[in-house]
């Protein structure tokens, strides 16, 4: 039992008994807290305030909320603007717009300014569903990791999410968020730590280490539980901040269990998945299976559904897990 | 507008530290080896304005918060806004020559942290209107009292993002913001109206809630009472449309959109800092 990080909800192995919650709902609550906490918080919207969850710090601030109408590019604009003047804006929109449509905007007013710009992604994975391949974001990580001086986090629930929105309103510098749409377990606790560039390990395991972010984390879990009545100990690792990466945790568990399985809801190529192995290639090459969204764009269906077809559930991560203890 | 007034003895002063600053921009680009002519000494006058007589600033305290910003949407005009900076005192007129070079605090485009004064990192044209669209807001937020200038080019009209900020602008009837656009007919691949048209910009401005000013951008009193003008303005942005001619002051290089992107050899360096310092072959120059 003490294998499993003691800070995890009682009940994460029942999922029948987790509340289910979107992380984007965590992203609005931290807002509201954010904004509590410092007057300079401003949140920014492009006509989606309701569904980025914005909503909530827009009825608490409205004289701190700024309408941008669908206009991405000058968003991420303005924000930089504002962040020079000494607020702290929270860009809120879906990842195929920011940093879909703005990316550039990031790049030089952002980042080139050294402004304090919170980017917040919403409606990331093919988890959203229905709405099909143009509002799944599966790209966003990749088109951010190669910025300098962005900080990437994943969270993984919906109270992980409002920790992470806290986290980014008192670190200085720019953040990416990233949040999903549908609504997932909440495994973690308000115990649970969350820390910028620090790997959280969920479970111990001497024989391969599970790598991932965001909501799939639990699928995680789920194969790691079903791997032990197998006889292996996975070890889980939270990684949910992609940039900068925490090699230290990382790297203490691939020299010890040798062989890795790294899995995101993102295009594999540039994704968390890839920071991980390229830091590994360098410093502790070890075989790896990515389970991801394998090259290809994502298409409309129910979440489960699409989960199922694109192998990111449990039953496939057992699969990756088998395959790489071969190349042991 | 003659309530606007400024002394003749003061714009008399300004057109001498106008041509100083084209003499400057003429030895960086030398020296430099590349960058942008046209732009730059276009846009002498408006910069030399706005430093040594509109911006309410202090290059002992480039950071002081109550300061009027200036934010460069066209970055490539760069050579114009370190001349000035450096003649105003915000770093060592000699650190000019570096212009471009390894190491240098005068980047190819103006990289804010590099050298006091430098609000914001620009290059791609367009990026500084949102920018400065969004620090006229926290200026409204903050009740501060200080003013935003935004220099942009007219080939960035072409930009769709120019229209969101402008929208925005229009939205927030920013009258704490002020635009000023170097209306020199020129961009890269040829006149303005070949390339994409712009007009008409007085009548587009204005749809968006803008007031709009237009002036003879190489004439020092009309640019002071636009400028002056603009404060005076409420409840809407002001856009001033400087009509300037691109390369100013240097016979062979007005009006040409083949100086958008190049530097002066040395000999056409040394005809056109003859030119400038003797107006044109009109009065006699000392340094002769």
């Amino acid at each position: 039992m003490n294998k499993y990080n003691q800070t995890l909800d009682k009940n994460f192995r029942d999922k029948e008994k987790l509340i289910q919650i979107p992380t984007r709902n965590g992203y609005g609550e931290g807002l509201v807290l954010a904004g509590k906490e410092n007057p300079n918080v401003l949140v920014l919207c492009a006509d989606l305030t309701e569904s980025t969850r914005s909503i909530d710090f827009q009825k608490e601030f409205p004289k701190r909320f700024i309408e941008c109408g669908i206009a991405e590019q000058n968003m991420m604009s303005m924000a930089s603007g504002l962040a020079l003047s000494g607020k702290i804006p929270f860009v809120s929109t879906y990842a195929v717009f920011s940093p879909g449509m703005n990316w550039g905007q990031i790049r030089v007013n952002v980042l080139q300014n050294n402004a304090n710009v919170k980017i917040a992604g919403a409606h990331t994975g093919i988890s959203v569903g229905p709405d099909g391949m143009s509002h799944q974001a599966l790209e966003d990580i990749a088109i951010l990791r190669c910025l300098p001086g962005i900080i990437i986090l994943v969270p993984c629930d919906a109270i992980e999410a409002r920790k992470a929105v806290l986290a980014a309103a008192r670190c200085k510098g720019a953040v990416y968020l990233r949040f999903a749409r549908e609504k997932t377990p909440v495994f973690t606790s308000e115990k649970t730590p969350f820390q910028i560039g620090k790997a959280e390990i969920l479970k111990k395991g001497k024989d391969v280490t599970i790598i991932g972010c965001g909501p799939l984390l639990y699928e995680a879990l789920l194969a790691a539980e079903k791997l032990e009545k197998k006889g292996i100990e996975a070890e889980v690792i939270n990684n949910h901040t992609i940039k900068p990466l925490d090699e230290k945790t990382i790297l203490a568990s691939i020299k010890k269990t040798k062989v890795l399985v790294t899995i995101e809801e993102h295009q594999i190529m540039g994704g968390m998945g890839s920071a991980v192995v390229e830091m590994l290639a360098k410093k502790f090459p070890a075989p790896v299976e990515m389970i991801g969204v394998q090259d290809r764009f994502g298409e409309s269906g129910e979440p489960e559904e699409l989960m199922e077809k694109f192998k990111l559930t449990h039953p496939y991560i057992i699969k990756a897990v088998e395959k790489v203890l071969k190349r042991k | 507008m003659a309530i606007y007034s400024i002394h003749e003895s003061k714009i008399k002063k300004l057109e001498e530290t106008a041509n100083q600053i084209r003499q400057d921009i003429i030895k960086m680009l030398l020296a430099a080896g590349s960058g942008h002519s046209a732009g730059p000494l276009g846009m002498a006058d408006v910069f030399t304005a706005l430093y040594f007589h509109i911006l309410n600033h202090n290059p002992k305290k480039p950071d002081w918060p109550d300061r009027d910003k200036l934010i460069l949407s066209n970055g490539h005009i760069c050579p114009v806004l370190y001349a000035v900076l450096a003649r105003a005192g915000y770093f060592p007129i000699e650190e000019l020559k570096t212009l471009r070079k390894f190491g240098s605090r005068l980047q190819g485009h103006p990289h804010r942290g590099s050298l006091p004064g430098i609000e914001n990192s620009s290059g791609p044209v367009a990026y500084g209107a949102g920018l400065a669209v969004g620090m006229a807001i926290a200026a409204k937020m903050d009740e501060k009292k200080h003013q935003i200038y935004c220099i942009v080019g007219d080939g960035e009209q072409d930009e769709g993002m120019t229209w969101e900020a402008i929208n925005m602008a229009g939205k927030w009837r920013l009258d704490n913001l002020t635009f000023i656009m170097d209306r020199n007919n020129i961009q890269i691949d040829g006149y303005t109206e070949d390339v994409m048209p712009k007009e008409p910009l007085r009548q587009k401005y204005e749809a968006f809630g803008w007031h709009v000013i237009d002036i003879d951008g190489n004439n020092i009193r009309q640019i002071v009472e636009a400028c002056q003008q603009a404060e005076a303005i409420f409840e809407k942005p002001v856009m001033i449309i400087a009509h300037t001619i691109p390369g100013k002051g240097v016979d062979f290089m007005e009006g040409k959109f083949k100086w958008h992107g190049i530097t002066p050899k040395p000999e056409e360096a040394r005809e056109a800092l003859h030119q400038l310092r003797t107006l044109g072959g009109k009065i006699k120059s000392e340094h002769e």
